[in-house]
């Protein structure tokens, strides 16, 4: 099998599974009981706490455990709204963010906040200039991601920041789902406020994620109850699940060390390749864009049974983000970038993991080619 | 790619020694080498006036955050080393003003020769370098009167160097060039403080924590050990005491009234401590007492307590308000620590009304129907002594195969 639907989930490293086993299996305390038993349960919590904080060169006091990517956006936007709508009611985001960034502000929109989405040039890139254009005295709030899902874009996360940092009373949100461990980002030095992670995208399980939340920064919480995580998200700590995030966070940084190199040759490479063959248009960015993820299109061609062909040889790859994938909606941010509801109604995205090898593109490669031209077959008859 | 080559560290207060200087320099350099204990390539240097610590390849952000705690060190100044050529001179004086930790609006280069071959005049060197950064970053001027930022280019005769900024780090003196002592730690906010202030001025300091389970719970004890372990982080060593005291604690509660049950206590406590103290061979206690604070720190109190030794008790906080001591523990971290909601041995057993104003012929005759020797005796013996060093830490990570 070859998996290239890195970017929809992540296969989870064995000895993150291992961990998750072992907590599951030892220590199975409540991390708020009194006794020693749970005190183990909170121990584990702390390093976990500290681990993945000192991985995001940040404090542990600023790491808040979540279910995952989507819950830590909606805590970030919804949490950031509700606290600070005594200071304005506009928030800014762009209009190819994922669904758990986009639909919160959509519910904002409800409750009575004007919502600005950004438009993307032709890259998928936002304008920082329009960005400044477009803050205002009431603006609480920018949500900006790092790497777009879809095309793999990367965003100008520490332009932003320096821009932002100019008005202290705008939060900065970045989700950084898809970026942590394939494209660098010091948090410091974007002056971020609020960043999203999800476990399952980088090896680990699904059901855990963190929000990284500045220290002095509020949020309004979205689930109240015991107060655990610091009153910002009430319910028993999951040990095991944060106790596996820590590790696949160290385990994938560790990965990307030593693997980064070759996979932005495989990237290149496999962009290189996909190019050559007619009728296939890549809608990636050849500069600033991530390592992981391409892009392209085959205008004519159904996608879905494009992914389903590929599939009957074990390659996955998925048609736009996974998340919109079913409904049999086009690609929003190919929409967003100019590209035509040709171009965004054919999408494929295929996505990276570090341990690919060339052999596995060479395969792929040979496999798409041979779909278009059976695919091609059908449509011509 | 540029890399930063090395970090030069300036001297404190060692300058101001004159025939004794080497000996602090020894120690420093032997501090600073436990700090960087986890960079086995880096290299350190001691001169007479500076140290330089060479890189290798090790992140100098990283190097620098921990010598930033190191004492004995003033300040630190990030250096590259170039090629002598003016292309790769003015790439890296842009890529370090680039890399700066604090941003800044205006510059001026001072550029040195002491390689008189180098066919660049410093005159030359100046308009070069700075014309190029002026080119290269947005928003950046030159004042050449108050700078915020005086780049230093320094041809030599091996390669080119580029410095000048100029970290403030955290004076004091070289931990253990000041002899050594106990420091009482109860887990609270003053205490470890108090133990850093101390280290500050050069002494080496291992902490004594009365313990008594069941009255106070497991966590409470991490608690401190997490407190000792961050005291650590300042020399990469610390040795943590733990003096089993439940026995002597029923013991005060049947035998001393009520309101003297506190003073009592101190008084125990001050004993257990100071005899560890002659065994460890320090030679003196540090608390983290502050005048009138609580009602053992008042000076009638001191007076009564300190009645058991005349070893020197050291009060580094003595003089201080409890917001000045909240700020000094946020910047060292313990604050999040021991605000932590468990209560220690001083809590539990507090009376409701301790006397403020105990005085020593009433303690002294409360006292004296019990022989608190033979207990003092069994709490030392059976004392727990944890030892904190970064060399450990990585032998410990064994158990931490969970993450």
């Amino acid at each position: 099998m070859i998996y290239l639907d890195n970017s929809a989930t992540t296969q989870p490293y064995p000895a993150v599974l291992d961990s998750f086993m072992k907590v599951s299996t030892g220590f199975w305390g409540n991390p708020s009981s009194l006794h020693g038993f749970g005190g183990k349960a909170e121990q584990l919590l702390a390093k976990a706490r500290e681990q993945a904080a000192s991985l995001l060169k940040v404090n542990p006091v600023e790491i808040i455990f979540t279910s995952g990517g989507s819950e830590s956006n909606n805590l970030a936007i919804k949490g950031a709204a509700l606290q600070y709508q005594g200071r304005g009611k506009h928030i800014i985001t762009s209009s190819i963010e994922h669904p758990s960034v986009l639909n919160p502000t959509e519910q904002l929109k409800e409750l009575g906040f004007e919502i600005t989405l950004l438009p993307v040039d032709e890259l998928g890139r936002v304008n920082v200039k329009q960005l400044k254009e477009a803050i205002r005295e009431d603006t609480i709030l920018v949500s900006i991601m790092h790497i777009n899902n879809e095309t793999g874009s990367i965003q100008p996360i520490e332009e932003i920041g320096k821009l932002l940092k100019q008005y202290p009373k705008t939060l900065f949100h970045v989700d950084g789902v898809q970026g942590f461990s394939k494209v660098d980002l010091s948090l410091a030095d974007a002056h971020v406020d609020l960043y999203s992670l999800s476990g399952h995208k980088i090896h680990g399980l699904k059901g855990t994620g963190l929000l990284y939340k500045r220290d002095g920064v509020k949020l309004s919480p979205l689930i109240a109850g015991g107060n655990q995580e610091s009153g910002f998200r009430s319910g028993t700590e999951s040990v095991a699940g944060a106790v596996s995030l820590a590790k696949a966070m160290r385990l994938v940084t560790e990965e990307s060390k030593s693997s980064l190199g070759k996979m932005k040759e495989l990237h290149g490479y496999a962009m290189r390749r996909l190019a050559t063959i007619d009728g296939l248009v890549i809608n990636t960015p050849y500069e600033g864009a991530a390592p992981h993820i391409i892009n392209f299109s085959i205008p004519g061609l159904k996608s879905e049974a494009f992914v389903h062909t590929l599939e009957d040889e074990e390659i996955y790859v998925s048609t736009t983000s996974a998340c919109s994938s079913k409904k049999k909606s086009i690609s929003h941010t190919l929409l967003q970038m100019g590209k035509g509801e040709k171009i965004a109604g054919s999408s494929i995205r295929i996505s990276l993991h570090f341990g690919l090898e060339k052999t596995d593109i060479d395969k792929a490669v040979a496999a798409v080619e041979k779909a278009i031209q059976m695919l091609s077959e059908v449509n011509k008859r | 790619m540029i890399k930063f080559d090395h970090i030069v560290v300036r001297y404190g207060e060692i300058t101001l020694k004159k025939r004794n200087r080497k000996g602090f320099i020894t120690q420093l350099k032997k501090n600073v080498k436990n700090a960087l204990m986890d960079y086995p390539n880096v290299r350190i240097e001691a001169q007479h006036e500076r140290m330089y610590i060479h890189l290798n390849g090790a992140g100098h952000e990283e190097v620098i955050e921990r010598l930033k705690k190191v004492y004995g060190i003033s300040s630190l100044s990030p250096a590259l080393k170039v090629e002598k050529e003016i292309p790769a001179i003015q790439e890296s004086a842009l890529f370090y003003i680039n890399h700066l930790s604090r941003d800044i609006a205006t510059f001026k280069i001072d550029a040195k020769r002491a390689d008189k071959t180098f066919p660049y005049s410093t005159y030359d060197l100046n308009g070069l370098v700075g014309g190029y950064c002026l080119q290269h970053k947005e928003g950046l001027k030159v004042d050449v009167h108050n700078p915020d930022l005086k780049l230093r280019v320094e041809v030599r005769k091996d390669a080119a160097y580029i410095t000048g900024e100029k970290i403030a780090a955290a004076g004091g003196l070289p931990i253990g060039s000041s002899g050594s002592a106990m420091l009482m730690l109860s887990g609270g906010i003053d205490s470890p403080v108090a133990g850093f202030l101390t280290m500050k001025r050069g002494v080496e300091i291992e902490c004594v924590h009365f313990y008594s389970p069941p009255f106070t719970s497991e966590r409470s004890k991490q608690k401190v050990i997490d407190l000792a372990e961050k005291l650590s982080e300042v020399n990469g060593r610390m040795v943590l005491h733990v003096v089993p005291f439940t026995e002597i604690q029923k013991l005060i509660q049947k035998q001393i009234p009520d309101n003297y049950t506190m003073t009592t206590t101190r008084r125990l406590m001050l004993r257990v401590t100071d005899a560890i103290r002659e065994q460890r061979k320090a030679l003196a206690i540090v608390t983290g007492e502050s005048l009138g604070q609580v009602a053992s720190q008042t000076m009638e109190s001191m007076y009564t307590i300190n009645e058991v030794t005349n070893t020197p008790i050291l009060r580094p906080l003595l003089a201080m308000d409890k917001t000045e001591i909240i700020e000094i523990a946020e910047r060292i971290g313990t604050h999040d620590i021991s605000i932590r909601p468990f209560e220690d041995c001083c809590t539990v057993f507090t009376p409701a009304n301790p006397k403020t104003k105990p005085r020593r012929e009433k303690v002294n005759h409360y006292e004296s129907f019990t022989d608190f020797d033979p207990y003092i005796q069994e709490a030392v013996e059976k004392t727990e002594t944890i030892i904190f060093s970064s060399k450990d830490k990585k032998k410990a990570e064994a158990v931490e195969e969970l993450f």
